[in-house]
């Protein structure tokens, strides 16, 4: 399986695929105005692995969202590959989502109906992917992530582990450039954080750009880089390795 | 690696499966679509049963009248109104033997004649009797109704001022009166008159009104004695070939109304009378469908909420077939396309339904010819699987327009 690949630039620096400039979401809540993100400028390089910490409710999963073309800002550019979201027709956002962009969530999202297979098939089946090429990629991707014994399983007959690796292999099923997963280990014990961790790290060291949004110093470590949002602002931008710079912000949690 | 399409249409959501996909979703609630299907089971079933009903009662009428034969000419005495009542011309004059001798004689269109007089009178044989309908005719009756004998002979080919003594009697009529015993040649009484039955009829059931199975025939003459009648019960004309129709009505009516000096009978013939009542049935049928129907609109509700229940209950997946790339157009299809699922599936179930109820009721009486219109089957099928895409549509456009961020929050 091979990711969407890092191609160099003309000077062999890494290509941009995200550029944040301004950003601003406020939401309305009875009224009153809710400022979610304030003034978010970044840029995020092609096969970088970025974590995104914060206290609760400092807008990490807003920003995520805006980022997977879920939400839009209320200000501000938020460029994709060089495109400017905000002039993607619905249409085109769609075909973002489906072909660019993978998701991964807390709470797996697997539709309880259908089975591993299914599930993982899902994303294929609305981009209209033949029957035969959509079963050999499922069957694939369940392998990789080491669940192929699982695969007529339904979800309810799996543990959160093995539905967090069912979800990765639907995210990534599209062959999307960028993965972007909110708290993904926020409802696992540690040996399937783990199991998790060690497919993201892998994905990531194959060229997938990957945004993770989490609580866990454990998590966040393995990441180039953090970027701590408090407020809504981004606070600090430390490098992986100097996690303890930013546990101090987060203790006020 | 297989060449993937980066650029993939959003129409490309194939129909097997997203006939898969709803069908998958029906099944997860399964008690709640059943019941919704039934209602639209209910509805469809109600209209191909109402309809039959309404197309049995119109064939019946019409294989009633069809038994008088295409070529016939009903002449009636009295002028009657479209309203079926005698006009204000005041009273009629008789239509008389003569008359009827007059139109065999005088119309060349018209090929044979039967006088026609009726009454009720009591029949005995021996110590057995019985109240009976007593029609007097000729030989011509037996043609021109196309009547079949079970032995013995009809009226005897004679003119029909002659007035013999001869009798036929109804297949059922033979049967009470002698049993097993052979009635021809055996002399019976009607009223005060005598009779020899020359003949008996086989089975033949009603007709117009007039049962065969339980009946005396008599000759023309003797019967409007016997009865007391100066006027015929009406003449039955058959013209030679059904082309002649109008001009043996125009050739008729214009004979005896020189004869009695006024327009003072009634002419029917087959044809009209039967698009008449065809007419009525036929609107009476659409009535009736057309009132079984508006409960299709009630399953249509129950559609429409089963469908909104299920959009709030699946407002995760939702959302989630959003983030995974899914576009408004597939989301609406796909919760459609349950909606049409679930009436279409009632609609056939209804179809066999009503189908079944109609096969047993014609079991049972085997004398309506229930069965019904091509029109209303395709009517109420098609309308049972319109009710779901209608009713299912907003439910749908709900869904489509669910904000995926909220969504996916639900936990
Ligand atoms: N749909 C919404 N409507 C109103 N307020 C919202 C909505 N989504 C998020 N918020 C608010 O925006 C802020 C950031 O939320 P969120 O991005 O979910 O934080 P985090 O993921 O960091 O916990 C919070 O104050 C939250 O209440
Ligand atoms: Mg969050």
């Amino acid at each position: 399986m091979s990711q969407a690949a890092t191609s160099a630039s003309p000077d062999d620096a890494p290509r941009r695929v995200i550029r944040l400039d301004g950003i601003h979401r406020t939401f309305e809540v009875g009224g009153e105005q809710v400022h979610a993100l304030v003034d978010v400028d970044e840029e995020i390089l092609a096969g970088e692995h970025v974590a995104i910490m914060g206290p609760s409710g400092s807008g990490k999963s807003t920003l995520l969202n805006i980022l997977g073309c879920l939400d839009r800002p209320t200000a501000g550019t938020y460029e994709l590959e060089g495109r400017s979201v905000d002039e993607l027709s619905t249409r085109e956002l769609t075909l973002v989502r489906r072909n660019q962009i993978g998701f991964v969530f807390q709470f797996f999202h697997l539709i309880p109906r259908l089975t591993a297979t299914d599930n993982v098939e899902l994303p294929m089946v609305f981009a209209g992917i033949p029957r035969a090429e959509r079963k050999q990629r499922a069957t694939e991707a369940i392998q990789a992530v080491g669940l192929t014994n699982r695969a007529d399983h339904q979800p309810e007959q799996l543990s959160g582990g093995e539905r967090q690796r069912i979800a990765l292999a639907r995210a990534t099923i599209m062959r999307p450039a960028i993965l972007l997963a909110d708290e993904p280990t926020g409802n696992l014990d540690s040996k399937s954080s783990k199991d998790i961790l060690d497919l993201l790290d892998g994905m990531s060291e194959r060229g997938l750009t990957l945004l993770v949004v989490t609580h866990d110093p454990k998590v966040a470590r393995r990441a180039d880089r953090i970027i701590v949002l408090v407020d809504g602002r981004i606070a600090k931008r430390v490098s992986g390795d100097r996690i303890s710079d930013v546990l101090e912000i987060l203790a006020e949690d | 690696m297989p060449a993937s399409p980066q650029k993939n249409e959003l129409g490309s959501l194939r129909w097997r499966d997203l006939l898969q996909f709803a069908g998958g979703s029906l099944r997860g609630h399964g008690l709640r679509t059943a019941l919704s299907l039934l209602g639209v089971m209910i509805g469809v079933s109600a209209v191909v049963i109402l309809t039959a009903l309404g197309e049995g009662a119109r064939r019946y009428v019409i294989e009633q009248f069809a038994g008088l034969g295409t070529n016939l000419v009903i002449v009636l005495p009295g002028k009657t109104e479209t309203t079926g009542t005698i006009g204000i011309g005041g009273v009629p004059n008789d239509l008389t033997l003569d008359d009827a001798l007059a139109i065999e004689r005088q119309v060349r269109s018209v090929r044979k004649v039967a006088p026609v007089t009726a009454g009720t009178e009591e029949v005995s044989s021996g110590d057995r009797r019985r109240q009976m309908p007593i029609l007097g005719t000729t030989r011509a009756y037996i043609e021109v109704r196309d009547l079949r004998m079970e032995r013995g002979e009809f009226l005897p080919d004679e003119e029909m001022f002659r007035g013999g003594a001869e009798l036929v009697l109804g297949n059922k009529a033979a049967r009470e009166l002698f049993g097993a015993d052979d009635p021809i040649g055996t002399i019976i009484r009607v009223g005060d008159w005598r009779f020899r039955v020359i003949g008996v009829l086989a089975q033949q059931g009603t007709n117009l009104g007039i049962n065969f199975d339980d009946v005396a025939i008599v000759p023309v003459r003797t019967g409007m004695r016997m009865l007391n009648r100066s006027s015929l019960f009406r003449v039955l004309a058959q013209v030679r070939a059904h082309s002649d129709l109008e001009i043996a009505k125009r050739s008729i009516l214009d004979l005896i109304t020189e004869r009695h000096e006024e327009e003072d009978i009634t002419i029917l013939t087959q044809d009209a009378v039967v698009s008449t009542f065809s007419q009525i049935l036929d609107t009476l049928t659409l009535v009736v469908g057309a009132i079984a129907a508006i409960s299709l609109s009630v399953a249509g509700i129950g559609i429409m909420n089963v469908m909104l229940v299920s959009v709030s209950e699946r407002t995760r997946e939702i959302g989630l077939l959003k983030a995974i790339g899914a576009s408004g157009p597939q989301i609406l299809a796909a919760f459609l396309v349950e909606a049409t699922f679930i009436s279409a599936a009632g609609g056939l179930l209804g179809l066999a339904v009503g189908w079944s109820a109609v096969a047993l009721l014609v079991q049972v009486y085997p004398a309506l010819p229930a069965s019904p219109p091509v029109w209303a089957v395709a009517a109420a099928f098609g309308l049972s699987v319109a009710v779901g895409t209608i009713f299912g549509f907003l439910p749908a456009r709900r869904a489509t327009r669910l904000d995926p961020v909220t969504a996916l929050s639900r936990r």
